[in-house]
């Protein structure tokens, strides 16, 4: 897994709310046998038309947003457990999802594929959707080693919660199999115990 | 002064990450073909082996047809990831593996219970959110992704962090017609898609303790519809008698030993939630969605909840939703036309609602301008479906009978619903494109998808 340090970046705004899993990747996508290429079907069904031309009036189309944090209404990643939505999203090449709220297997799907999601409150992120309304260029600085997440556009910071043990595999690019083979013994143990 | 929760959790931590999760023990993973390819993958990357090969029970059910499923699967991608599902447990030496056409095989949350794999007290996990299922046997039950999948392959344990605990109280009885599915839908529809979330529920009540084990299931395998990680139930004399002499329960002088250690698997009377609910069963109706979320759910009689009622943040989505649907705020439903009827699917394609179904169709006709699939959870279903003569009143009615599988309740299969037509469903996710690309989902229980099958509109079973 690759590193994540700090990130500084224009944003992608999708201010809708309850964005399922079946809405990132539709299940009719899931049929691959390794973990290549769901970055192109992101969010297919709004993204591209029936004949695979692209949907003018959705937000990965339009030109003027760009950048690798998408920023999504309350409860992202509802749903279906499919870690091919943290695929595709990380695929597509976006490191960060901004939320008030995640589902909590879209979350633990996220973070073991290295991208994360970051939950503000309410206010902060009615506040990223107007800056970025009124200036497409808006960044954000999203630093792990402090937990901050800052809106440049307003000057505005908030401390965001991670896992101190989750924190640590981001910033090492260390992943859970690693911690959970070096463990061996005591599985063994437990089962004798049983 | 524990909560039953935490006594499943508490017996099944290996160690605790300092700062961090659990390191839990499962006793039970199930596997499909759409969520491991890739963790067979990881493994064989790293080079390593499946742990405890005996402690995954695997079957195809995602993406398989519901008909023909003894010639080849046409589809060359979804045949490929059939293949790979084959190899992979040939590979790993996988000794509990259910491929199509197997007398075991069917959706992977009907074949654990039906076959003894799912017994009380245990940590049961499976890369699909429906996994939530199983707690109605009194197990902690939930869905993980591929990277976690892999996890268990490789090691048997998990990293989790610790839920907080909700109990979800159903006071009084269920009243006539309204069935275990209308409930969980009522729930949902109050607590939201993400009113539980960061809970793992334990349901408690009269109108849960009268009801069934397939009646349970039904309840808690919607669990996650809500943001729960899962939901679980007391197991008591009707979880034991559902579980006694299935294949791979516990036998003997065994089955003895586990029986009382089940009995003492309750919550204490004075252990504390996190947070308490209660709800009046005689309140609940008949169940339909009108939205493109569990949550979006009202009784049958009553109209879609105006723009005004919904909190001004969430307009905009709610707007995007009813636009999807084709319906305006305000409206009644019922009596709207329905183009599709599926029975089906790890919420309703048990024995039960086959029963429910049948029941209601007996002596009456499909309405012609009704498709509808009827597709049995697993073979054991199918089967007592003919050995019972549900089979031929379904005949008689007009309804055929399909192969088991997930079918349309995702539609990776050739079981979609087509654009903009309207499909009363049994299953689990009303969410755009859910059943197909522009299919239109309302969500209902078996009985109200048995109204919509012969009367060709959304109908009140009750009437």
């Amino acid at each position: 897994m690759e590193k994540f340090l700090t990130l500084t970046s224009t944003v992608v705004p999708l201010p809708i709310e309850n964005v399922d899993t079946d809405q990132i990747i539709p299940a009719r996508f899931l049929k691959a046998t390794d973990k290549n290429g769901f970055g192109d079907n992101l969010f297919a069904d709004w993204r591209y038309n029936k004949d695979g031309s692209p949907k003018a009036d959705f937000v990965l189309n339009n030109p003027t947003y760009s950048g690798s944090i998408l920023v999504g209404g309350k409860n992202f990643g509802s749903g279906s457990s499919r870690e091919h939505a943290a695929w595709a999203i990380d695929g597509y090449g976006f490191k960060v999802v901004v939320s008030s709220f995640f589902a909590d297997i879209f979350q633990n799907n996220a973070l073991n594929n290295g991208v994360l999601p970051v939950v503000v409150s309410a206010e902060f992120l009615a506040e990223i959707f107007t800056s970025v309304n009124a200036d497409a260029k808006t960044t954000l600085t999203i630093d792990l080693e402090n937990q901050t997440i800052t809106n440049n556009a307003t000057g505005k910071s908030e401390t965001f919660a991670i896992n101190a043990y989750k924190k640590e595999c981001l910033l090492n690019g260390l992943d859970d199999i690693d911690y959970l083979l070096s463990k061996k013994d005591l599985i063994e143990a437990f089962e004798k115990g049983k | 002064m524990k909560t039953l929760f935490d006594k499943i959790w508490d017996a099944h931590v290996v160690s605790l990450v300092e700062n961090g999760p659990t390191q839990l023990y499962i006793d039970r993973h199930f596997c499909h073909e759409v969520t491991s390819p890739q963790a067979f993958n990881g493994l064989r990357a790293r080079g390593l082996k499946v742990f405890r090969p005996e402690l995954t029970t695997m079957t195809a059910d995602h993406n398989t047809p519901t008909i023909n499923q003894d010639k080849p699967v046409q589809d060359p991608i979804s045949r490929n990831q059939l293949d790979t599902f084959a190899k992979n447990a040939s590979e790993f030496n996988m000794p509990l593996f259910y491929p199509l056409g197997h007398a075991k095989n069917g959706v992977v949350h009907i074949i654990g219970p039906e076959n003894g794999f799912t017994q009380p007290g245990m940590t049961i996990v499976c890369g699909d959110s429906h996994t939530s299922t199983h707690g109605a046997f009194g197990t902690i039950a939930f869905g993980i992704g591929t990277s976690e999948v892999e996890m268990v392959l490789a090691t048997q344990c998990i990293l989790q962090s610790c839920p907080k605990t909700m109990r979800i109280t159903f006071n009084g009885k269920l009243g006539a017609g309204v069935s275990a599915k209308d409930l969980a839908l009522y729930m949902i529809s109050k607590l939201t898609t993400g009113g539980a979330t960061g809970y793992f529920v334990e349901y408690a009540g009269e109108a849960i303790r009268s009801m069934s084990m397939e009646e349970r299931m039904t309840v808690c395998n919607l669990s996650i519809e809500m943001g729960a990680r899962g939901g679980l139930i007391a197991p008591d004399q009707t979880t034991f008698d559902y579980v006694k002499g299935r294949e791979f329960a516990p036998k003997g002088e065994e089955w003895d030993n586990k029986l009382a250690y089940w009995q003492t698997l309750k919550t204490d009377e004075d252990a504390k939630f996190d947070k308490e609910l209660v709800f009046e069963s005689a309140d609940i109706q008949p169940m339909v969605t009108y939205g493109t979320n569990p949550g979006m759910g009202m009784g049958i009689k009553e109209s879609i909840p105006t723009l005004e009622s919904v909190d001004e943040t969430g307009r905009i989505s709610y707007q995007k939703s009813l636009d999807y649907m084709g319906f305006e705020a305000g409206e009644k439903l019922e009596g709207k036309a329905i183009d599709y009827v599926f029975l089906g699917s790890c919420t309703n394609g048990r024995i039960e609602d086959f029963r429910v179904f049948a029941n209601f169709v007996k002596g009456k006709k499909k309405a012609e301008n009704v498709t509808a699939w009827l597709v049995p959870g697993s073979w054991m279903v199918e089967k007592q479906i003919r050995e019972e003569g549900l089979y031929d009143i379904l005949t008689e009615a007009g309804f055929a009978l399909r192969q088991p599988g997930c079918s349309a309740c995702l539609a990776m299969n050739d079981d979609k619903v087509p654009a903009g037509k309207y499909a009363v469903s049994t299953s689990n996710r009303n969410f755009e494109g859910r059943q197909g690309p522009g299919a239109r989902t309302i969500l209902a229980g078996p009985l109200v998808a048995a109204a919509a099958a012969v009367t060709g509109r959304i109908t009140d079973p009750r009437s």
